[in-house]
């Protein structure tokens, strides 16, 4: 059942990882002095001898965490969303996507998470980056027990991984009850006119929408999307069949959740669609849920965007 | 240490190196002749002496890692794995073509012996730091080489790499630099100044080797003296010539990235003194 506590998703994965590596030998773990944000340092507590903090070194970390993978490793590098998206990019792409190199690239305080910080530290594109690279699996947790429920997956999985995580405390709204599963979405709520498709923690503002879309007679399907690539299509095709979709994300419309839900429908099955994400802007600093609902995220603008699908 | 013959027989792997690099750049119509002829001895004497490598096994856990991190030097190490039997000499001729497994810059999904996927510059040492973690990891006793282009190391990421290997101190790792002094637009010590580089990776923990990268011997007494060294990294510094062995080529950077035409390709035979 789900759990309707207020958990911090980079507690749970950090402790998930530490607990983890205790029963994978190979699980080593890199951050590039932020582990007491990303939380690696709990890794880095219990295993100091498989535990490398390489300072300010984005870009060379990603290459020293190929360089573990091909050694027989399985490294997890932790920076901020953004650094590890944008400034190690290019060694993501060459070093990891294009030769397959089995490292799980675990990005932290994503979208608008670390919220005072501001635009510089905010990372709204992190997943149009990851998304474009081929090889690459992008996971996106919609809470706490899904981070930690996925890792896991996420290490054994023979291949490169893109991680993304939160620094906010969000309530445990995905059930419990049914296993996590690498490229599988979830139907949380039917309904009969429109989909509202998540992918990460802006759930519970999906959630309530659908809620308060009942009222005004509105029935909404509401379906957890955690990896966004491979997306699942079989359950978006299936889902769309109402015959209007929106998508949410905590990221830019361009590229993201919605970018991928509409390759596929465009391709498969020309739906009505309407996107709610940031709108092609960059940010401001201010406190996290006043954040997302002056930059499009809000409960009512997941509404808003279900009506317009609906026309 | 080593005999005469067998710094002879190096010195002829390496004569062989070069013909097959101007014969498959010139066949590819692409390629870079200049970087890949700078470093034929230090890839001679790291494959055909150095390197506790099996061509038949090229997956064997215990063998020495290599990383190629001037990709573009490519022709120079598949012309190698070639001779050294990873794969038929007679696959050298499809560099560069399309199915071909021999790749514009090494892959090492596509080409047996290929460690290491690179091209784009400023990786190995970071690489190669990564495995030498691992070797380290697993208590293995197996060592990792990276071969560095000069222009390269104006790369940031080189030396956040380096940082990152003396901090771990790692003894398992040895970079070579094949200082050739050109770059694709120009002299290195116009583009871009090193100089003092050995100062430099010194200043960053390194033990440094300085040698004539064109001397087989000096060559690998420095391989062997770096294995010696069990407290931090090493890099060998190796003086070369861009286009070493074809005196058209040698020093020109138009000779960096673009492939000999059919009278060069003569030229450069002739001065190799190829046997066919």
């Amino acid at each position: 059942m789900p759990s309707s506590a207020v958990v911090e998703m980079r507690e749970a994965y950090g402790k998930a990882l530490a607990d983890y590596a205790a029963v994978n030998e190979r699980v080593v773990a890199l951050d590039a002095d932020v582990s007491a944000s990303t939380r690696s340092r709990y890794f880095g507590e219990r295993f100091p001898s498989r535990f490398y903090n390489v300072g300010i070194t984005e870009a060379a970390m990603v290459d020293v965490a190929a360089g573990l993978a091909l050694g027989g490793q399985i490294p997890f590098v932790h920076t901020f969303a953004f650094l590890l998206s944008l400034r190690a990019a290019e060694q993501v792409r060459t070093c990891v996507a294009y030769p397959r190199a089995n490292v799980k690239l675990v990005g932290a305080y994503a979208g608008l998470s670390d919220s005072k910080d501001g635009p510089t530290h905010h990372s709204i594109c992190d997943l149009a980056v990851m998304r474009a690279l081929p090889n690459l699996t992008v996971v996106v947790p919609a809470d706490a027990g899904e981070a930690a429920a996925c890792l896991p997956l996420v290490a054994e999985h023979e291949g490169p991984v893109y991680l993304r995580l939160s620094r906010a405390a969000v309530p445990n709204l995905v059930p419990e009850g049914a296993p996590f599963e690498l490229g599988k979405g979830r139907v949380l709520r039917e309904g009969r006119h429109v989909a509202i498709i998540n992918c990460g923690v802006l759930l519970g503002r999906c959630l309530r929408a659908a809620d308060e879309l009942a009222a005004a007679g509105i029935d909404a399907t509401v379906v957890n999307m955690p990896t966004l690539k491979p997306l699942d299509e079989d359950l978006l095709l299936q889902v769309a069949s109402s015959g209007a979709v929106v998508t949410v994300e905590e990221h830019t419309v361009v590229g993201g959740l919605g970018g991928a839900v509409a390759e596929v429908l465009s391709r498969r099955c020309p739906t009505r669609m309407a996107m709610v994400g940031i709108q092609d802007t960059f940010t401001e600093t201010g406190p996290y849920e006043e954040l997302l609902d002056r930059w499009g995220m809000g409960v009512a603008d997941v509404m808003a965007a279900c009506r317009r699908a609906l026309g | 240490m080593y005999s005469e013959s067998q710094i002879a027989g190096l010195e002829e792997r390496a004569r062989q190196i070069r013909c097959d690099v101007v014969q498959m750049v010139h066949d590819a119509g692409s390629g870079h002749p200049g970087g890949s002829l700078s470093a034929a001895e230090i890839i001679a004497c790291l494959y055909f002496q150095h390197l506790r490598v099996d061509a038949k096994r090229p997956d064997w856990p215990e063998r020495d890692r290599f990383i190629l991190s001037k990709g573009h030097a490519a022709p120079a190490l598949y012309a190698a794995l070639a001779r050294r039997g990873y794969f038929a000499a007679a696959e050298l001729c499809t560099l560069r073509q399309l199915g071909s497994r021999l790749q514009g810059h090494p892959d090492r999904l596509k080409t047996p012996g290929i460690e290491a996927t690179t091209g784009a510059l400023g990786h190995g040492v970071a690489l190669g730091a990564g495995l030498a973690l691992a070797a380290r990891r697993a208590g293995a006793s197996w060592h990792t080489y990276v071969l560095l282009g000069d222009g390269e190391v104006q790369a940031g990421v080189v030396w956040e790499g380096a940082l990152i290997a003396a901090k771990y101190r790692l003894a398992n790792l040895t970079c070579i630099l094949d200082q050739n002094d050109v770059q694709l637009d120009g002299p290195v010590h116009e583009v871009l100044p090193l100089e003092p580089l050995a100062d430099k990776w010194r200043a960053f923990g390194w033990a440094v080797l300085e040698i004539n990268g064109h001397n087989v011997r000096q060559i690998l007494e420095a391989l062997d003296h770096a294995a010696l060294i069990h407290d931090r990294p090493t890099v060998i510094i190796a003086r070369t010539t861009k286009g070493r062995g074809c005196s058209f080529m040698e020093g020109q950077a138009a000779w960096h990235g673009r492939a000999p035409t059919d009278f060069e390709l003569t030229c450069a035979l002739e001065e190799l003194g190829h046997a066919e």
